[in-house]
């Protein structure tokens, strides 16, 4: 297997064309998306792009993003000997306001929901919740779960599941350095290009598409220079070969039917309008919030000197933290960023800035 | 603080960053680290040196635990029998004998023990290398996975090597692909199918060649942590700049895409039969010419410069220039 798309000579092609039509001003480019985040510090693309052009990361990744409160909710309800918490392993080590779920023994890291629901299946006595995050692109297979396994009584659910455009509406209205969007090409494979008109027609934000190898990255940001000098502001798709402008209609219709959108908490941003997915009422019995009586304090989302919020805000690098590889390490982790190989601070960690 | 409630874990153990501070600490509470006129904890390299009149001897041990125990193109008895002769052979030293010891759990077959001491026999028997000690416990269910081993080893030095001789205008040079124990055990893992293989193997037939040309400056085997791990620990000791283009660095497609898929660097990715090797630009060429000999991926990954010091850098495949740091802890323990 050939990994075509990261070839030098390819970008170096388009590099050139970069710098031709590169304008002298600074421009901001926000991706939102942590594998984009992963692949621009893997191959280290900053260094190859002209000085004047900044690629930042937003809230890309979603166990960034939960919030503190469910992880707290899920550490109290793990204390039930009757409750198996399954989880992804990228959000084992999140920090909830004290602890995480990696130092409760009834935590199970599933590689898929499917796991979880068969966990379900094979322990009747036991409740099994999941700690369901992700963007639109991973909410279509909790949704799925859901409506295939409406028998059983003792799955459930604390949905974390964040809706991409609201936050990054959210973002522009309140921070005027972000020039233009990288989309996010997984996320946009399930809802399409149209969901970022907005940011492009009254925003004015070039907003492009665009897949995870080096020369997609390049590619989009070509198009966002393009747009910005000719002045056609405009939503585009670079990553054509998965996304179509109407998404994933199957999908979408599964999302509608199992999830109200309302307004939610994203960790280091705040409330955001109508950015959260929460079942339906007619899905009541799968929603773990719904079914334990559970109290939990007040939750402490960002803890003192934690820089996460401005991270995801773009308003900081992560080695702008005082915590960054002093307190703050992948494996005691002290801020959402730098808990899951998607997170800003831990590809930071890996790849350097 | 009070008493320290701090909790080993994996990590610990995984052969990155937080390995290594966790066995410095340990090692700092040891007082007599070597023999006056010899080499040992006190340097950290792969095996200890001490003098025996005129003769300079290494010693080394080294602890297995795998899972699974056999694997595509070895076992845990291949491995703890070559990952021994391969500390004393990186250290330049020809390897006498080792020593074998298990700890076995209740209920463990008794024809896969058999079966690894079979594969350890056909090992000592290729290099001509005797165990003449060992030891064998057996312990309660659930106390050990199955089995554990150590092996240890000691050797005669032949050629004065080490890891922290690595000079600017060195070549740098790895003997064939690199990730492949890592990868191939984590394939069978998750049930992938692959031809990819462990890349196990005794190093001592490669460098008894080796050692008859002058110029190598230092070898170390990749294991845990893999390539970035190694040269990291390269240029830390040598006090370089270590500079290398991912292009040229040895990587099977199979192991790129299982890497790909599980979002596991090969580069970070654990070796057992490979070697590193900074070395005179002049010697290149003779010693590229043996180490092809054995393995025809053996390439020149890269160069060795002034700056900066302690720290590994990468030419990524699109022309981008990064750190290569060591991989912080693993994602995936127990692979050797």
């Amino acid at each position: 297997m050939q990994f075509i798309l990261r070839d030098r000579r390819d970008v170096e092609k388009i590099l050139k064309k970069i710098e031709k039509i590169n304008p002298s001003y600074d421009i901001t480019i926000m991706e939102v998306c942590g594998s984009h985040s992963q692949t621009i510090s893997k191959f280290a693309l900053r260094s190859l792009l002209p000085k004047n052009i900044h690629l930042i990361s937003g809230p890309g990744c979603p166990v960034c993003v939960t919030p503190a409160r469910n992880i707290d909710i899920a550490l109290e309800m793990a204390k039930n000997k009757d409750v198996i918490i399954t989880t992804f392993g990228d959000a084992y080590r999140l920090p909830g306001t004290n602890g995480s779920l990696a130092e409760m023994k009834n935590v199970k890291i599933i590689y898929s929901l499917e796991e979880s629901v068969e966990l379900a299946r094979k322990n009747p006595d036991k409740h099994i919740v999941h700690l369901a995050m992700g963007f639109e692109t991973t909410s279509p297979s909790t949704a799925v779960e859901i409506l295939e396994n409406q028998d059983l009584d003792n799955f459930h659910i604390i949905s974390s599941h964040r809706l991409i455009p609201p936050a990054m509406e959210f973002l522009v209205k309140g921070n005027n350095n972000i020039d233009a969007f990288i989309c996010p090409g997984h996320v946009s494979a399930i809802i399409g290009s149209k969901p970022y008109e907005k940011l492009a027609k009254v925003y004015k934000k070039p907003s492009v598409v665009s897949g995870f190898e080096p020369v997609d990255v390049f590619l989009a940001t070509y198009m966002i220079l393009e747009q910005l000098t000719t002045n056609d502001i405009k939503v585009e798709i670079e990553y054509d070969r998965a996304v179509r402008p109407e998404g994933n209609v199957v999908a979408l219709n599964k999302l509608k039917e199992v999830f109200d959108v309302e307004d939610a908490n994203w960790r280091g941003l705040g409330v955001i309008e109508k950015s959260g997915f929460v079942l339906k009422k007619k899905f009541e019995k799968f929603d773990a919030l719904k079914i334990f009586d559970v109290e939990v304090g007040e939750s402490v989302d960002i803890k003192p000197g934690c820089k996460c919020g401005d991270i995801m805000k773009g308003l900081a690098k992560p080695t702008d933290c005082p915590h960054f590889k002093r307190g703050c390490t992948p494996q005691r982790p002290v801020g959402p960023c730098m808990v899951s190989v998607e997170g800003a601070c831990n590809v930071a960690y890996r790849y350097g800035y | 603080m009070g008493i320290s409630m701090v909790k080993i874990t994996l990590n610990e153990g995984a052969g990155g960053e937080a390995m290594q501070k966790f066995i410095k600490d340990l090692v700092s509470r040891i007082e007599l680290k070597k023999t006056p006129d010899g080499s040992g904890l006190d340097k950290l390299e792969d095996a200890g040196i001490l003098k025996i009149g005129d003769t300079n001897i290494a010693l080394t041990t080294d602890t297995y635990t795998v899972n699974p125990i056999f694997f595509p193109g070895g076992d845990i008895g291949k491995l703890a029998f070559c990952g021994t002769v391969n500390d004393l052979a990186v250290m330049g030293a020809q390897p006498l004998a080792l020593s074998l010891a298990f700890v076995i759990e209740d209920g463990m077959e008794k024809k896969d023990v058999e079966r690894i001491m079979d594969s350890i026999n056909e090992q000592s028997k290729l290099s001509g290398i005797p165990i003449i000690t060992g030891d064998t416990k057996v312990v309660e269910k659930g106390k050990v996975d199955k089995i554990i081993i150590n092996t240890a080893g000691i050797g005669v030095v032949k050629y004065d090597v080490s890891n922290y001789w690595a000079k600017p205008g060195n070549i740098m040079i790895v003997s064939g692909s690199v990730g492949d124990h890592g990868l191939s055990l984590l394939a069978k893992r998750f049930g992938f199918e692959s031809k990819l293989e462990s890349d196990c193997t005794c190093l001592w037939n490669v460098i008894k060649e080796l050692i008859k040309i002058d110029g190598i400056y230092s070898m170390k085997d990749p294991t845990r942590g893999g390539l970035a791990a190694c040269l990291n620990e390269i240029a830390k000791k040598s006090n370089v700049g270590i500079y290398v283009r991912e292009e040229n660095i040895p990587v099977k497609a199979e192991a790129k895409v299982i890497g790909e898929t599980l979002g596991v660097d090969p580069l970070q990715t654990a070796c057992e039969g490979r070697l590193v090797l900074s070395v005179d630009r002049y010697s290149v060429d003779k010693i590229m010419k043996i180490l092809k000999k054995f393995n025809q991926d053996t390439s020149i990954i890269g160069e060795v410069k002034e700056t900066p010091k302690g720290k590994v850098i990468i030419e990524t495949l699109s022309g981008g220039k990064r750190f290569l740091e060591s991989p912080i802890g693993e994602a995936y323990p127990r692979i050797c």
